[in-house]
């Protein structure tokens, strides 16, 4: 009997081991939130979520994230889950380990609706904000931004007290701000803390979060609110009109740079050249046969394609230039209308050249690995190939007005434009001062080639597109003089982004041309008007 | 007083020319309709239609010969008048449509139902009525230009920059058209005609009519051109082409005869582009492209500028090769050749065809009249 009841007391014991073992297996949040995947209900999926958030298990964030991407699956027989990693493998959300035998026949993704997915977006940025990499913690951060999740408070706090990247800091800082500031609980001055620290954020997403307060909050909140919202639009004001600006002197610049060389045909020689496009679309195809040589032979040279692009394009266009000159326009002088023909002829046949030899697709021109991406400066994005271009721009306007003022040949450029006669008497060899000028024109078209490959499509009709645009801001500048050509290609530029926003982009051309014939009747011969016997020419 | 004018400004040369056209605007319609088609001589529809387009851009050329060969205006937009005329004359054909349209609406175009307009637009109201629409044709091209020249020709806008301008001025409308907001269908433009002043478009004797309309249209802007040309007014355009600042000096307002020549011609486009229209079956903004308007100074600079003949004849032997050329195997070289054209006629034939028979005609003349001995034979007027 006494044996019987030893084995009686020890059963007991046993059972009581077993049941507190399976309390404590029960007991574990990680393990309790994973079954609830297998019940396959909204509801139940839900509790999961934040029972494996809260759950601080090192697999969490992997469970959930395999979840956001449909990648959880479960076996409601076995009420066991799974993390599918490839296509044929399987990893065990319970253990982490990948699952080596049989695999349960009835495996099924986790459901998800637009709910869920909201919450699973919520518990992957509070699981997310303590990652190693300050990235993925900045992009946890605008999640829960987004979701304004309450539950992440604590989380939050924890991943301020041990953030050091500064940038990732302040992003932690303003989510916290944005969650105290919806949530229902929190103390007015706790909330005017959260505004001032929003108010310093100050763009659209600052704008949404104050403007979609809870109608809940106390009137001293209200206003603080309200007077951050004021104060934020007006800097946004402010700074859309430097985005503006900044587009415009980006747009400008690229005018600057059509226009320039026409400057000098049309501006120094008077000749009007109508392929002068096509000498901007050669100089981009010379970038794109570079770009493709550079491809084959050494792709490690592609960040200097541009600088061996740059000579070829001027002594491509240069060359073509003179040989145009030499050929067609030095019968014309003298005679503007037929050479404006004659030269749209040649526009024609050169795009019909490039496209028979070149196709009529658009073609890849790559940026350089310095010239793609941006920064943030304020409230506004500067992508590095417009500065670039702008750079670009200013350093040829320069080395033209350099070599105008203070090389022999811009001297006996200047001599020939001013008068003719008087500088072939003084020995001046006037016709191959035509030719060199009118090659110096054409090369700079191609120059202008080679930035307008990094930010428009390359194809025959290139040219066309500016053509009309150079003319107006040569017109516009004044004919022969290249500051009026400088301040006109700007100033077109910067009015033109600033009618954008009211009238549209096509309308905002119409409007900058009827300005144009407008300004015309004042100026007829544009800003900085050419005075002398040139006029009546 | 208008029959002395008429009858003066019509010497041999052009009394001939009239009377070739006349025959042709008779001989064509008979051909292709009173002939069975086995016939040889038969001619088909679709050459009545392509003549008849010719005919149009004929008038097109006729109408830029008259500022650019007269008064030296080279205008690079005057594709913008002529599609102004096509557009008024579309939106008449677009209105005839009524509820045989995809849709079916009986007021809307397809295009304002596909857009979700919700009624008609104030500028398209009364287009119903033709004759509301053939005043439209002459009047809306005229009223741009003359306020165009007005702004332009005042403020002494001359040569390559007024070219400029003009270019401009068609590629700013060719942009705002393209724009589906503007009303006039967007990208696609007007098309899908079925009837015009009740007779349906395709018939071969509606083709035939419209045909002998373009043919007289352009027989109506020879003569409106000659008289032009030959009265005191074309002495003094003439003058402004060859020394403007002199011919402002000696007391004539430049800017006026100006103005004027530009919004008689800008009509004269307008009335190519309504007749072209019902004949090509559509109008759509392409037709507004810079490339259109200085292709048509091309067909006058072929023809000769200065001569209305020649730029008659310029139109259509350019038009003939663009259709000769494009329709075959030899399509993707028509543009080396329209381009080889602009450089060719500037630099070896500036003249033109007509102007170079015109000019060895009269050397001839005179060699053999100086051959008699007449000591001080007057020197010959410029041109």
């Amino acid at each position: 009997m006494r044996a019987f009841s030893d084995r009686f007391i020890a059963l007991v014991c046993a059972l009581g081991v077993l049941a507190a073992l399976m309390t404590a297996v029960r007991a574990d949040p990680y393990e309790d939130g994973l079954r609830r995947f297998t019940a396959d209900s909204f509801d139940e999926t839900i509790e999961g979520i934040n029972a494996v958030a809260m759950s601080g298990n090192a697999l969490a964030a992997q469970v959930v994230g395999a979840l956001q991407e449909g990648r959880l699956l479960f076996s409601a027989a076995e009420k066991r889950v799974f993390i599918r990693e490839a296509a044929d493998q399987l990893i065990d959300a319970a253990t982490g380990r990948p699952v080596a035998g049989e695999v349960p026949s009835d495996l099924a993704p986790v459901r998800l609706n637009n709910r869920l997915r909201r919450i699973v977006e919520a518990a992957l940025g509070s699981l997310t904000l303590m990652a190693p990499d300050p990235g993925k913690r900045l992009e946890a951060a605008q999640a829960v931004l987004k979701s304004k999740d309450a539950n992440a408070l604590p989380a939050l706090e924890q991943a301020i007290a041990g953030e050091s990247d500064p940038r990732v800091k302040q992003a932690l800082n303003e989510t916290r701000a944005a969650v105290v500031l919806y949530l229902e609980n929190a103390s007015d001055a706790d909330k005017m803390d959260a505004i001032a620290v929003i108010r310093q954020r100050g763009d659209q997403d600052a704008l949404a979060l104050l403007g979609g307060l809870p109608g809940s909050a106390s009137p001293a909140v209200k206003k603080a609110a309200t007077d951050a919202i004021v104060s934020i639009e007006n800097s946004l004001a402010l700074w859309s009109a430097v985005q503006n600006a900044w587009y415009g002197l980006s747009l400008g610049s690229v005018l600057l740079l059509a226009a320039i060389g026409l400057a000098i045909t049309f501006g120094v020689m008077g000749v009007i050249n109508m392929a002068h496009g096509e000498m901007v679309m050669l100089g981009a195809y010379t970038t794109f046969v570079v770009q493709q040589v550079i491809r084959a032979r050494n792709p490690a040279l592609f960040d200097y394609s541009l600088a061996i692009a740059i000579p070829l394009a001027f002594a491509v266009a240069g060359i073509i230039g003179i040989l145009i000159e030499r050929g067609i326009i030095s019968f014309l002088y003298g005679r503007p209308l037929e050479t404006l023909l004659a030269t749209w002829g040649l526009s024609l046949i050169l795009q019909q050249g490039v496209r028979t030899v070149f196709g009529p697709t658009n073609k890849d021109v790559g940026n350089p690995s310095w010239m793609s991406g941006s920064f943030d400066l304020g409230q506004m994005t500067i992508t590095y190939n417009r500065l670039w271009i702008i750079v670009f721009t200013l350093l040829i306007f320069m080395g033209l007005l350099a070599i105008l003022r203070f090389t022999r040949f811009g001297l006996e450029m200047r001599a020939v434009t001013q008068n003719r006669a008087m500088a072939a008497s003084m020995g001046i060899r006037t016709s191959r001062i035509d030719a060199l000028t009118f090659g110096l024109g054409s090369g700079i078209a191609g120059l202008a080639g080679v930035a307008l490959s990094q930010i428009d499509n390359v194809s025959p009709n290139l040219g066309q597109g500016y053509i009309i645009d150079s003319f107006m801001v040569v017109v516009f500048g004044g004919v022969g003089n290249l500051w009026g050509t400088l301040v006109g290609a700007f100033t077109l530029g910067i009015a033109n982004k600033f009618l954008e926003p009211y009238a549209g982009a096509v309308l905002g051309k119409i409007a900058i041309l009827v300005l144009i014939i407008l300004f015309i009747q004042k100026r007829p011969r544009g800003l900085f008007a050419l005075k002398g016997r040139a006029v009546e020419a | 007083m208008i029959g002395h004018l008429v009858l003066r400004a019509l010497d041999r040369g052009a009394i001939a020319f009239l009377t070739t056209l006349a025959a042709i605007a008779v001989l064509v319609p008979v051909l292709n309709l009173a002939l069975p088609p086995t016939s040889p001589f038969y001619l088909s529809s679709y050459f009545v239609a392509l003549f008849g387009k010719y005919v149009c851009l004929a008038l097109l050329a006729l109408s830029i010969d008259l500022i650019w060969g007269y008064c030296g205006i080279l205008s690079l937009g005057h594709g913008a008048f002529f599609a102004l005329g096509g557009y008024a004359m579309g939106m008449y054909l677009m209105r005839q449509i009524g509820t045989r349209g995809v849709y079916a609406h009986p007021v809307l175009p397809d295009f304002m139902v596909f857009l979700n307009w919700p009624e008609l637009p104030v500028y398209w109201y009364g287009f119903q009525h033709f004759a509301y629409a053939a005043f439209m044709v002459v009047f809306v091209p005229g009223l741009l230009a003359f306020v165009f020249g007005w702004f332009a020709f005042r403020s002494r806008v001359t040569g390559v920059y007024l070219s400029i301008i003009t270019q401009a001025l068609t590629f700013a409308l060719m942009l705002g058209f393209f724009r589906n907001n503007f009303g006039f269908g967007g990208n696609n433009g007007l098309t899908d005609f079925k009837d015009i002043l009740g007779f349906n478009v395709q018939a071969a004797p509606t083709r035939a009519a419209l045909f002998v309309s373009s043919m007289l249209a352009l027989m109506l802007g020879f003569v409106i051109c000659r008289v032009v040309v030959s009265s005191k007014f074309g002495k003094v355009l003439v003058a402004i082409r060859d020394a403007e600042a002199r011919t402002r000096f000696l007391g004539y307002r430049v800017e006026a005869y100006k103005v004027f020549v530009f919004t008689l011609s800008a009509c004269m486009a307008g009335v190519a582009g309504a007749l072209y229209v019902p004949q090509v079956g559509i109008i759509n903004p392409s037709e507004f492209s810079p490339g259109n308007s200085i292709e048509a100074v091309i067909w006058v600079a072929v023809g000769g500028r200065g001569t209305l003949t020649g730029a008659v004849l310029g139109a259509v032997l350019v038009n003939y090769g663009k259709t000769y050329f494009t329709s075959g195997v030899l399509a993707p070289y028509w543009l080396f050749v329209l381009g080889g054209l602009f450089i060719a006629v500037t630099l070896l034939l500036p003249r033109g065809i007509v102007g170079t028979i015109h000019y060895h005609w009269r050397e001839w003349r005179e060699r053999r009249r100086l051959t008699a001995p007449v000591p001080n034979a007057a020197p010959r007027p410029a041109e």
